[in-house]
């Protein structure tokens, strides 16, 4: 029987949405087979977090969540030393999500010494800057597929192909605008003016990043069943380095022109197209879509 | 017989549509759009009517690639100047500048707009509807108010507000000089509006 891989699974400053995110993943007994979790918050682990800082182990994947601070310490020892050990023995080290990515929202409690493991926002910095063995899975949470995928390729001995911020191209080359169903609102210009309607694009009032978010959450649904845009809430463009930004709830305009446009078109050409489409009215994108007192 | 290559053909038609826009936008303009007739229009021209039709298929046709044209025309020109590297507040006297002197040297674009486009919009009502006859030059208000509003030197306010100011401003400048009601040249009026208009559209 083949080894298994031996799993460190490490916080730094995080609020442990990842570790929570990640146990929604289906296919867990799978991971816990092919995986020995060497430690683990909340699954049965082999060793103790008391242990493991001692840096007396290896691991084959340091999985990271949590934004990294070098002067935290983890049961004694600084957590710089314990990241440095394990991940320098490791073969893949894992972001797991926008923290561990790129700072992520703890980073703003400390922009001058917190950042992710290899990048702050989208600058390179952090202990593994350049390290072809870092794996980032941005996301705030994490989405649990993208992590099963990742650690299966691994156990498949697959390679996985990463962009320039490090991210899995399968997972990342995808916006979360694509797959999502209020597309046709989008093309027309028919904004939503409230939250929680399954009518409306919220592009232009309620401040989705969807076209300007690398994210396949509208193409690999989150629980198989759903997704924020679809579910009638904006995508906040967590995965992207400059997570998070502030009015989340709100798209900035400039006299009623949205500051930010769909990733790699050009301002012009946006508000050509974006012009002509809300010249037109389209009553069935007006109305309901199900509408029973009608 | 020796073959017209294609690209010199087509070239050749689109030289003959234009110079027919240029004499309908004058006709229009100055004898309105209902008394201005296509046949009016060819023998203008030189043109046999029927020879006319195989360049617009109708008058709406017509009025509506008018309007088309305007807006390119001066969308090209908003469009260098905001490609120009100075103040928002030295591109609004160049806006200003940009639409007086184009009131003066083609004022048949202005007036075509002004009297045609704007008084008539049962003409329009079909194709021309919301901004598709337009876009070329609101387009190029919108980036101009975009930039100016993320440079922070104009305030953050709704994109119909400001343009409405500015220009339903140089509209009625223009239509008044039109009317022969101004007692100087449109030129001497350029810096005053372009101060007002900056003074009315800047961050407080």
């Amino acid at each position: 029987m083949k080894p298994r891989l031996k799993l460190l699974w490490l916080q730094g400053v995080t609020c442990n949405g990842n570790t929570h995110s990640f146990l929604n993943y289906p296919h867990l007994s799978y991971i816990l087979e092919t995986f020995e979790f060497l430690y683990h918050p909340l699954l049965p682990s082999t060793y103790t977090l008391e242990e493991i800082s001692t840096c007396a182990h290896e691991c084959d994947i340091l999985v990271f969540e949590g934004a990294y601070d070098p002067r935290m310490e983890r049961v004694g020892t600084s957590l710089e030393r314990v990241v440095h050990h394990y991940g320098n023995h490791a073969r893949y080290i894992i972001a797991a999500g926008s923290c561990a990515s790129f700072g992520g929202m703890f980073k703003h409690s400390d922009p001058e010494h917190i950042t992710g493991l290899g990048f702050d926002e989208k600058e390179p910095k952090g202990p593994f800057v350049k390290n072809s063995k870092l794996i980032n899975l941005s996301g705030c949470p994490i989405h649990p597929e993208w992590m099963g995928y990742t650690l299966r390729m691994i156990a498949d001995n697959k390679p996985i192909s990463i962009d320039e911020l490090h991210r899995p191209k399968e997972l990342y080359s995808y916006l979360a605008h694509h797959g999502c169903t209020r597309n046709e609102y989008f093309e027309w210009k028919v904004d939503s003016d409230h939250f929680g309607t399954k009518e409306g694009c919220l592009f232009y009032k309620q401040g989705c990043r969807g076209p300007m978010t690398h994210a396949s959450c509208n193409k690999i649904l989150w629980n198989d069943v759903s997704s924020k845009t679809r579910a009638g809430s904006p995508c906040f463009g967590c995965t992207e380095p400059d997570f998070p930004r502030t009015n989340m709830f709100e798209t900035k305009t400039n006299m009623s022109i949205p500051q930010d446009v769909p990733v790699g078109i050009s301002k012009r050409s946006y508000l050509t197209m974006a012009g002509i489409a809300k010249s037109f009215h389209i009553p069935r994108l007006e109305k309901r879509l199900i509408d029973d007192n009608t | 017989m020796k073959s017209v290559p294609e690209k010199t053909a087509n070239t050749k038609k689109e030289d003959r549509k234009t110079s027919i826009m240029q004499t309908a936008l004058k006709l229009f303009s100055t004898e309105g759009f209902y008394t201005t007739t296509m046949p009016a229009i060819a023998q203008k021209l030189g043109m046999s009517v029927g020879n006319f039709y195989n360049y617009f298929s109708s008058k709406d046709q017509l009025a509506k690639e008018l309007m088309l044209y305007i807006s390119t025309v001066l969308g090209d020109k908003l469009r260098e100047i905001n490609m120009t590297d100075v103040s928002v507040k030295e591109k609004i006297t160049m806006i200003v500048h940009m639409y007086f002197s184009i009131a003066r040297e083609r004022p048949e674009l202005i007036e075509y707009f002004l009297r045609v486009f704007l008084s008539n919009r049962e003409i329009f009502t079909k194709e021309c509807t919301g901004m598709v006859c337009v876009s070329g030059f609101v387009t190029e208000l919108m980036l101009f108010f975009d930039d100016g509003v993320q440079r922070g030197e104009l305030k953050n306010q709704d994109f119909f507000s400001a343009l409405g100011l500015f220009m339903g401003y140089l509209g009625g400048m223009v239509f008044l000089n039109g009317e022969e009601v101004l007692p100087h040249p449109l030129s001497e009026y350029e810096t005053a509006i372009a101060e007002n208009i900056y003074n009315a559209l800047r961050k407080q």
